[in-house]
């Protein structure tokens, strides 16, 4: 427990530290104390976004209120080192969800968005409705992870949350526009999903030939519009 | 140019991996054993990084298309060029035309074919490595077959100089990486994350038991069988960056390790992580083999690494030498 520091949101209140923990001599995960919310998230990211230069350092990965640190060599002092982290954690202010404005097109339901009336019917709503609700929300990338330019968005409406598929839909196209849990997604490759289809975008989330090659970044925003239905 | 002639599932270009991907939520990929792959470059005088064909179905048959030096390393196999018989852990100049033939390894599961300038496909994303997943990298992003023409660097070294000799390989170079007579083999790994969240029973069981390696193990993960480890109340995760080597324990109680071409992130508790100098040893461990866990400490692991880098540097030493005969 340490005292914060002014920049901190939470002046004056006793907080706890993150957690830190070595995954083998190459990499270190950080995680927030507490529940998720943006701003532990936002702190997430302006704590990435100063270890991304530090010496060492090969890069930072932005997790669920996390980030992990993967180093060139085996750090010297470990003791120095997550000391550091944890005074850094405790003087940054967080990172506002100032990434860019990414708009998606979605044509919702069809061939593609083949979950859309499991997803109505659980939530009591027409199809419809879930696709106004869905395509009204403004959405965060919160991370980037599991599989190339797959962005982790917050900010689904709880009436259309939808429990991941126990048995994944064995070849979801890339583009899929998708539910799993609390969260949507755009799948960005063809791959076995378990997330719940609504749609599909035809956008490239992800594109190797770049120097970026995924279109979501952390801290990003995001807004799905309707570009067609098919019900 | 070689011409791949036989070529079962999932034999792949591989180099050592692509670094600084991850926030992009690209897996590094890279050959399973680290250690193979840089030896057969110092073999041959090539960059350590160069990429080569990581051979783990076989039997594996190419054709050199130009005359070129290649070298084997990795598991212990039989091959043939152009029916003469070629020794692993060896370097030797093919001609045009002949034919390379490798055979299911005795012992370890991967071979190492490579070749004087490397694989010469594009780098896609700072690397050569094939992201299978994803289909990038390597060539066209997918497993070699028959009548693919992978294209080779031009050749840093004079024709005429000497390459006809071996190494002596790592598990055998390397005190205390020889083969158990028991057959299991001992991996250290360090505790992780969650190490302390199970019972010391479960932790007990973690260390005593000889998990085998389930059918169900590819690049990207070694799924282990042989005692079930669960914790008395789920822990709830959130998604967080892992790395290879990390060993996971989903609900149902079996330990998944993740190698190579694993996901980038990971949401299960993490009990241990096996160190860098023990991942090329368990990247040659075949399904249906038996592993067990040793445990180091932080500086022990970091130390460990160093007869490997040694290992490595005394190799290419050596084989510079042997090439200027």
């Amino acid at each position: 427990m340490s005292i914060n520091h002014h920049a901190s949101p939470f002046v004056g209140v006793l907080e706890k530290d993150p957690k830190i923990s070595l995954i083998g001599t190459l990499a270190m995960l950080v995680e927030a104390p507490g529940e998720f919310d943006l701003v532990q998230q936002g702190r997430i990211w302006a704590l990435a976004d100063a270890l991304s230069s530090w010496p060492n350092v090969q890069e930072a990965v932005v997790g669920v209120t996390n980030v992990m640190l993967a180093f060139e060599q085996p750090p010297d002092d470990i003791d120095a080192l997550g000391a550091s982290l944890i005074e850094l954690w405790h003087r940054l202010a967080p990172r506002n969800a100032d990434g860019k404005l990414i708009e998606i097109p979605v044509v919702y339901g069809g061939e593609l968005g083949f979950d859309l009336p499991a997803v109505a019917a659980r939530a009591g709503l027409l199809e419809r409705e879930v696709i106004r609700i869905h395509s009204e929300g403004e959405y965060t990338v919160c991370a980037i992870a599991s599989s190339p330019g797959f962005g982790y968005l917050h900010g689904l409406d709880p009436r259309i949350y939808m429990p991941r598929k126990s048995v994944p839909s064995l070849n979801m196209r890339a583009g899929s526009v998708t539910i799993g849990g609390m969260q949507t997604g755009v799948a960005a490759l063809d791959s076995p999903n378990g997330w719940n289809a609504i749609g599909w975008a035809p956008v490239a989330m992800f594109d190797p030939r770049l120097e970026q090659p995924s279109l979501m970044m952390p801290g990003d925003r995001v807004r799905f519009r309707i570009d067609r239905i098919e019900l | 140019m070689i011409e791949i002639l036989a070529s079962h599932a999932f034999n792949t270009i591989q180099d050592l991996g692509r670094r600084g991907a991850r926030r992009f939520g690209v897996s590094p990929s890279g050959a399973m054993d680290p250690v193979a792959l840089e030896a057969g470059n110092a073999l041959l005088g090539n960059d350590g990084d160069a990429a080569s064909i990581e051979v783990q179905t076989f039997p594996f048959r190419l054709r050199f298309l130009a005359d070129m030096a290649f070298a084997l390393t990795g598991a212990d196999h039989d091959a043939t060029l152009a029916g003469r018989t070629v020794p692993p852990w060896w370097c030797m100049r093919a001609s045009a035309g002949d034919i390379l033939t490798i055979a299911s390894p005795r012992r370890g599961a991967r071979v190492y074919v490579a070749f004087e300038g490397g694989i010469d496909v594009p780098r896609v994303l700072g690397s050569r490595s094939t992201h299978l997943r994803a289909g990038f990298g390597g060539l066209e992003g997918r497993p070699l077959q028959a009548g693919d023409i992978v294209p080779t660097g031009s050749a840093r070294n004079d024709a005429s100089k000497h390459v006809d000799f071996g190494a002596e390989p790592p598990d055998m170079a390397i005190a205390g990486s020889e083969p158990a007579e028991d057959r299991v083999l001992r991996v250290r790994v360090m505790r992780a994350g969650e190490h302390i969240l199970f019972s010391e029973a479960m932790r007990a069981t973690f260390w005593s038991t000889k998990w085998k390696i389930s059918a169900r193990s590819d690049r990207g993960g070694y799924r282990l069988t042989g005692s079930k480890l669960t914790l008395a109340a789920p822990v709830e995760m959130r998604s967080h960056g892992v790395v290879a080597g990390v060993v996971q324990v989903p609900p149902a109680g079996e330990p998944i390790i993740q190698m190579s071409d694993a996901n980038t992130a990971g949401g299960y508790p993490k009990i241990a992580a096996v160190i860098q100098a023990d991942l090329w040893r368990l990247g040659q461990a075949p399904p249906g083999s038996f592993i067990a866990f040793e445990e180091v400490g932080y500086q022990d692991a970091v130390a460990a690494m160093a007869p490997v880098t040694s290992y490595l540097a005394g190799l290419r030493a050596t084989a510079d030498l042997y090439r200027a005969l």
